[in-house]
């Protein structure tokens, strides 16, 4: 067992980020420093001299968003990453990236806001990810991992996405899961195929020029070419739906979390087991496409669904027009860097499963062998 | 087996690298771990806060909600860890600067001079790892041998020096909470130093 264990590294999530897109290709990196994600950012300007790539510290997030812009252009594997006011910043960067269908991997480790905020985690530029955050009808396919591992096994995948549909993919963490040390193993031959990019702009001799561009100027062009934009999103949404269910089969309540706030109820419902609560977790991996058809499944059996997150509410629109009027949608937020407890979280199912306070029920603490036994609590 | 620990004292007092080791230790052991520090707008001479967690099964969350083990390095970290205390906790003080601690019913507690003691040994930084010689005397949670690799392998080059009276620091450690707590009770092996 313990031979085994010497491939795992104990990583932050950020470096976790940094050393998987080495792994997977990536030898362009160009960002600009900002807490949370600065590990990331020194991991890569560690590692990219090592492997002959090229890490550049821009001289702000525009300048970053477009040196991957033109790295992407070239036909390279290109990443860049940042929290919540360097993001903002790249916006209208990566709506051209959307606009020129240039695959890009952009990492977005979110911290409080509004404005400068603060640097503790927050969840709350769910809407800016998944709803364009630029202008213009676009998306990009947006990855929620949940841990160091999963970081690292989404940043694999995020460029195979990139590369397959041609399209910026964003990794959304947040500042705990930048911050926290886990154990990862990094996959030993990468499921990771640069695809040939017949698109790219490698220099023209002995064929037809390519153009890489967002413009159409000639009128009906740019219609055209969102129809078929939007083609392409109707694929995406069709294939590359991700999520996990925890406990689902029976539940009363489903909670609906990702990220951070999706190991949180994790906790909850391991804390909840034995007292008869029957909860379920969905966790959307894929945050756009997101999971809608089975959370509609769900919303069949279910009394309740309760969505988590560390914002005033964003993601809870999206599952109330997944399960329409079909089944009540609660939630639950913690704002400002804010994380929520596994017992807040059950105080909030409680609620909802008794308005009145008819129902009493003591939450174990989870036992453990070097504690001093059960420890009982009730929710304040 | 799920072990919840808040590592917390001054930033200096060596509280990100024990948490490190010890959270590298029990993964080279096969434990799951997850160590989350607290980072960024800590002023100097505050607490900086971290938690480690070590278990047999997947951890959910990484923040400690109720804590197993407290290891308090100072009077303002000793007052700000009030909130993670439950009725099994056991609290782990550096009473060097732990002045004005009240006795809390139903929490063990140990007080452990650990500056004093690296002071004596000649090096202040190493009262961290008096403090985890105590921990660990209690509750055995890392593997000394392991522990001690990882040591060694953090303390490389310049710092290799140091190794010798971090060692020690982690025996006096051991030998002080059982001259005063266990008072001849089991004794654990250390014969790997």
């Amino acid at each position: 067992m313990k031979s085994s264990n010497n491939k795992k590294h104990l990583l932050t999530g950020n470096e976790a980020a940094a050393e998987a897109a080495i792994l997977a290709g990536c030898r362009h990196y160009y960002g600009y420093p900002i807490t949370p994600q600065n590990e990331l950012i020194n991991h890569m300007a560690i590692r990219m001299p090592q492997v002959g790539g090229t890490f550049l510290q821009a001289e702000s997030e525009i300048a970053a968003i477009y040196m991957a812009y033109g790295g992407a252009a070239a036909g390279a594997r290109v990443m860049t990453s940042s929290s919540g006011p360097g993001i903002s910043l790249m916006q209208e960067g990566i709506s051209y990236l959307a606009g020129s269908e240039l695959p890009c991997v952009i990492v977005n480790v979110q911290r409080g806001g509004p404005g400068l905020g603060d640097i503790s985690p927050s969840q709350a530029d769910y809407f800016q990810a998944v709803k364009g955050g630029g202008h213009g009808d676009y998306h990009n396919i947006v990855l929620a991992p949940a841990s160091a591992q999963e970081i690292a096994d989404l940043v694999y995948d995020a460029f195979d996405l990139a590369d397959r549909y041609r399209n910026p993919v964003m990794l959304l963490g947040d500042a705990q899961l930048g911050q926290m040390m886990e154990p990862v193993e990094f996959r030993k031959t990468p499921r990771t195929h640069q695809t040939v990019k017949r698109w790219a702009l490698t220099g023209a001799e002995g064929r037809a020029r390519n153009i890489v561009k967002s413009f159409y100027p000639v009128k009906g062009e740019l219609e055209t070419f969102n129809i078929r934009l939007q083609r392409k999103y109707r694929a995406i949404e069709h294939e590359e739906v991700r999520y996990e269910e925890v406990n689902t089969q029976g539940a009363e309540i489903i909670l609906v979390a990702y990220g951070t706030c999706a190991r949180i109820c994790k906790e909850a419902i391991r804390r909840a087991s034995g007292t008869g609560l029957q909860i379920g977790l969905l966790r959307p991996i894929t945050l756009w496409p997101f999971p809608k058809e089975p959370l509609r499944r769900l919303a069949k059996k279910a009394r309740a669904f309760c969505v988590v997150e560390m914002s005033a509410g964003q993601m809870v629109e999206d599952v109330r027009l997944a399960v329409l009027d079909r089944c009540p949608v609660h939630f639950y937020g913690r704002m400002g860097g804010g994380v929520p407890s596994s017992r807040e979280v059950l105080k909030k199912v409680l609620n909802i499963l008794a308005p009145e306070g008819t129902l009493e029920l003591e939450i174990p603490e989870i036992p453990t062998e070097l504690g001093k036994g059960l420890y009982f609590s009730t929710i304040p | 087996m799920t072990e919840k620990i808040i590592l917390i004292g001054y930033g200096g007092q060596g509280m990100m690298l024990l948490g490190r080791l010890m959270a590298r230790a029990t993964m080279l052991d096969g434990k799951q771990v997850t160590f989350f520090p607290s980072y960024g707008t800590e002023v100097r001479g505050g607490a900086a806060c971290y938690h480690l967690i070590v278990s047999t099964e997947e951890i959910y969350s990484p923040v400690v909600e109720e804590a197993d083990t407290i290891i308090a390095m100072n009077q303002p970290s000793y007052l700000k860890l009030k909130n993670y205390l439950k009725p099994s906790s056991l609290l782990f003080l550096n009473s060097s600067l732990v002045k004005e601690a009240e006795s809390l019913r139903e929490i063990t507690t140990y007080r452990i001079p650990a500056t004093e003691m690296a002071n004596k040994l000649g090096n202040v930084v190493a009262s961290n790892m008096v403090m985890m010689g105590a921990y660990n005397t209690i509750k055995n949670l890392v593997p000394l041998p392991l522990f001690l690799e990882c040591l060694q392998s953090s303390l490389r080059g310049r710092k290799a020096p140091l190794l010798e009276v971090n060692t020690l620091a982690l025996l006096q450690g051991e030998e002080y909470v059982k001259k005063t707590y266990l008072k001849g009770e089991r004794i654990l092996k250390t014969s790997a130093v």
